[in-house]
């Protein structure tokens, strides 16, 4: 909330009453109609909305399957046929919810690229950027679980090759699994425990949420020039301009989301989870769901078994220090002609390591994976060289002027001499 | 990137029309989540069962599930069906004639929803060695329900008699309830 | 600095572009086995987004189940009411009613305690063929014969491209809705049975066919019986091609009971979408037209 006048007047009586005991009203207003949002926002910066729409929505149908799911070993895979083919509208809001998994993570990467590209972890964002690490990671650890559920081939093969992961820990390690597994090996009282933990992780996702949420009004949006906000003519009110165009990004996001709900619901999974869970039978070819193959292409591409457990979880860990990483002067790429390159490889890499990851490991798929594996640990230390060394371009004095041009006139001149940009 | 249209009118509409088309579509999303919620296809399979009435002798019942709850049908004897439709209708509690609750030309089967209509237990009456209460037909045992051979209450906290399903004889020998 | 339409329009492709090669992994990742051989595609009335079963197709397709597969698959996913309803074989009421009854059921529990057949009704599933799998394993030389209900989904066909052609062929199967991959497998299984190669050692009791990852699996060719082998009632021809693409049909019905209305509303909702964006855009121009 950088200052920005409070000018909520409740109307009528109730809002009058309820205002002086549980100011909810004013706190809306404040945060959701009036906030000051930048107004050179592009279509990048609607996936937190299209974030919030798919966790309520996973949360939702999750719930409303919930009603209808078995976790036991004997009984789940005949109860997911069971809302596909039997319950009033089944077959629906399970496509949604596990396609909704799978927009989730297509938004939330979206969003990092996002925050990495225009620096939206930089000070004094480096908390927003933490929580949504955190976010992140808990969306991991919901997926797995409930990718588990539906008690398939892939289900419990994925289950055993992950938790498994648990008894490269020295000493402890073996016990450790045991306790997860609740038994030697995956079982049904596995299942049972992680629908439990399933259903309770969106809960905390949502509680990180709403602090990320607050960070984010703490210090206010970032914005494609990576300028700071400078004067009112930088910004405009949230209501109707940035929920406006808010809109415009969850109903085209909905467009594909439908897509491949009601024309190619499957494609994003895998046959093998058809095939009910059997561990006397192991799958061809194990493979996590697509948004994890990265980090799988990571984790085998290490040859030692402990170092490549623990090269995948710093993969995901090191996005944490990011904001310590890069040195640069300016936030947005845009003005970094260096750095610009490294960024695209960087995620020509990510996407590299992901078509890698649905490969066996054999042949010169591995030599590329331990390539790629480089290159994506190395991203990091080259940002802070690259900081130091590089010489931004040419940069607009305000978020106005880049708005407005330079003829943007007294406005873009005011703007640019109010507050000289900050590090 | 100037204005779609001058009029404000057509412009006011255009800037709501939007939102309102998101707004409807989100409201019809929420019938399948509600509709989830009914019995599902499986369920309403069982919403309907055929019983076979031939094995079952004069004087004889038998319980059957439907629905999820116990379906008395009872073959009635001559002297059951002379008592229940020699009851004067002042004399019910929940006054209804032993016509009005078989089937024409069927007078000896006798179809009901056997929970008590007080708070739900099973009354007894389908075996022989069951006692029929005082009126010769159930007597429901949690809070001393009488009921006679048509199925309807005499004495007892019972307000009604026992509820008689919707059902239809397809044979002779065969009936569907439900 | 980009106008409005120009970055929706870049958005959208974008977002479409990427939402495809972003979850073009998943296609990668979809194969059932290794050294899968390559399946050929096959078209079927309810390929691509406007496709939808055929409904003479499906009861053809089930025929050849009941004479031929039942004697060693179960379907015990598939209820008798199934049958009935619309969106599949459609079969009349009474017909299955009748084909139900000759089904046993072994849960009719007598006063006495023992527990008798009963004959089946529209409401059971496809009883079970065995007892358990031990018994189906020894009746069938160690191999079990696996439930067909959801066999359409349980099988994919694999990428045999080349890696730079793969994000491409991803993007062409989810715009063109193709979720026939187990459909064709299927097809290619029935019709892949011929005499090995002889370089080829085949091990005991086991049957040579192409689309099978391997080439060696333990069923035997159930068309061996060759074209007549089922007598079509419809005039369609009886031909072992045809008896593998009706009941690859009607395993793709059982797999995906719900395809004709999932298609049909989806186009209703696609439709609703793109009206609901472009109002939204058309409404965002305007509220922000006062800022430039």
């Amino acid at each position: 909330m950088h200052g920005h006048e409070d000018t909520y007047k409740p109307q009528g009586r109730f809002a009058k009453w309820m205002d002086e005991r549980l100011p909810i009203m004013r706190m809306m207003h404040g945060q959701f109609i009036e906030f000051p949002t930048p107004r050179n926002l592009n279509y990048w910066w609607t996936f937190g909305g299209i974030l919030t729409i798919c966790l309520v929505a996973q949360i939702v149908t999750g719930i409303v399957l919930a009603m209808h799911y078995v976790p036991a070993e004997t009984l789940a895979f005949n109860s997911v046929q069971h809302i596909k083919r039997d319950v009033n509208y089944g077959w629906l809001i399970q496509s949604m919810h596990a396609v909704g998994a799978s927009m989730f993570f297509l938004a939330v990467y979206i969003h990092i690229f996002r925050g990495l590209y225009y620096g939206s972890y930089k000070a004094p964002r480096e908390v927003l950027w933490i929580l949504g690490v955190l976010i992140y990671l808990a969306m991991m650890a919901t997926a797995f679980l409930g990718y588990t559920l539906p008690w398939g081939q892939m289900s419990f093969w994925g289950a055993t090759v992950i938790t498994n992961f648990f008894t490269a820990i020295p000493i402890v390690g073996d016990a450790i699994t045991i306790w997860l597994w609740g038994g030697y090996a995956v079982t049904g009282a596995t299942l049972n425990r992680f629908y439990a933990l399933h259903y309770l992780l969106p809960f905390v996702i949502f509680g990180l949420v709403v602090l990320h949420v607050w960070a984010l009004h703490v210090s206010g949006q970032n914005n494609p020039t990576g300028l700071d906000v400078k004067s009112p003519s930088d910004t405009v009110p949230m209501s109707p301009y940035a929920i406006s165009k808010d809109l415009v990004g969850m109903s085209a996001f909905l467009m594909v989301f439908a897509w491949f709900v009601f024309f190619v619901p499957d494609y994003l999974g895998h046959a093998d989870n058809y095939i009910p869970a059997n561990p006397l039978v192991t799958p061809p070819h194990i493979v996590p769901e697509w948004y994890f193959l990265p980090f799988y292409a990571i984790l085998r591409a290490v040859p030692d078994k402990l170092g490549g457990v623990i090269l995948m979880f710093a993969a995901v860990a090191i996005l944490a220090f990011v904001p310590w990483f890069d040195t640069s002067r300016v936030r947005s790429t845009r003005y970094r002609p260096i750095y610009k390159w490294f960024f695209w490889a960087f995620v020509f890499s990510c996407l590299a390591l992901g078509y890698l990851g649905a490969k066996p490991a054999e042949g010169s798929y591995v030599m590329w994976a331990r390539i790629f594996t480089a290159y994506y640990f190395l991203f990091f230390p080259l940002m802070w060289i690259i900081g130091i060394i590089e010489t931004p371009s040419e940069m607009p004095r305000s978020i106005t002027e880049s708005v407005l041009g330079k003829g943007g006139g007294k406005a873009g001149a005011i703007a640019a001499h109010a507050a000289p940009e900050k590090r | 990137m100037s204005a779609h249209a001058d009029d404000p009118n057509r412009r006011d509409f255009l800037t709501l029309a939007g939102p309102a088309f998101f707004a409807v579509g989100a409201a019809m999303t929420a019938w399948p989540f509600i509709h989830q919620m009914n019995p599902d296809a499986g369920a309403l399979a069982l919403a309907s069962i055929e019983v076979d009435l031939a094995p079952i002798q004069p004087g004889q019942a038998i319980t059957v599930m439907w629905r999820g709850k116990p379906v008395f049908v009872r073959n009635r004897t001559k002297d059951e069906i002379d008592k229940a439709a020699a009851v004067k209708l002042a004399d019910l509690p929940d006054p209804q004639a032993d016509q009005a609750r078989i089937k024409k030309g069927k007078e000896n089967w006798l179809v009901m929803v056997g929970v008590c209509t007080h708070l739900g237990c099973i009354p007894k009456g389908q075996s022989l060695a069951d006692t029929k209460g005082d009126y010769g037909g159930w007597f429901c045992p949690c809070h001393g329900s009488h009921y006679d051979t048509a199925g309807r209450i005499r004495k007892g906290p019972a307000p009604r008699n026992l509820e008689v399903p919707a059902y239809e004889f397809m044979t002779d020998t065969k009936i569907k309830i439900g | 600095m980009r106008t409005d339409t120009m970055t929706v329009a870049r958005l959208l492709a974008t977002r479409v572009l990427g939402a495809c090669a972003g979850l073009a992994f998943a296609a990668t990742a979809a194969s059932a086995a290794g050294e899968a051989p390559e399946i050929k595609r096959q078209a079927w009335s309810f390929s691509g987004v406007t496709g939808l079963y055929d409904k003479a197709q499906l009861q053809r397709g089930f025929q050849v189940y009941k004479e031929v597969c039942s004697a060693c698959h179960g379907l015990e996913r598939i209820a008798f009411r199934n049958l009935v309803q619309k969106g599949g074989p459609e079969f009349p009421e009474e017909a299955v009613k009748q084909l139900a009854a000759t089904y046993k059921i072994k849960d009719d529990i007598k006063p006495d305690g023992k527990v008798a057949e009963r004959d089946a009704k529209l409401a059971d599933r496809f009883p079970a063929l065995y007892a358990n799998e031990n018994d189906a394993r020894s009746i069938h030389n160690g191999a079990l014969p696996p439930d067909l209900s959801v066999m359409a989904r349980a099988r994919n066909v694999e990428y045999h491209g080349s890696w730079y052609m793969h994000p491409l062929a991803m993007m062409k199967d989810i715009a063109t809705a193709y979720q026939e991959g187990g459909t064709d497998y299927l097809y290619a299984l029935l019709t892949g049975y011929t005499d090995p190669p002889k370089n080829v050692q085949m091990a005991d009791g086991m049957n040579y066919n192409t689309a099978f990852p391997g080439n060696q699996i333990a069923m035997v060719n159930p068309f061996a019986g060759g074209d007549g082998q089922v007598e079509y009632k419809d005039g369609t021809p009886a031909t072992v091609a045809n008896y593998s693409k009706d009941v690859s049909a009607f395993l793709s019905w059982t797999a995906d009971p719900t395809l004709n209305q999932r298609k049909s509303t989806g186009w209703l909702v696609m439709l609703y979408l793109l009206i609901t964006t472009v109002l939204l855009y058309v409404g965002k121009r305007i509220i922000w037209s006062k800022m430039h």
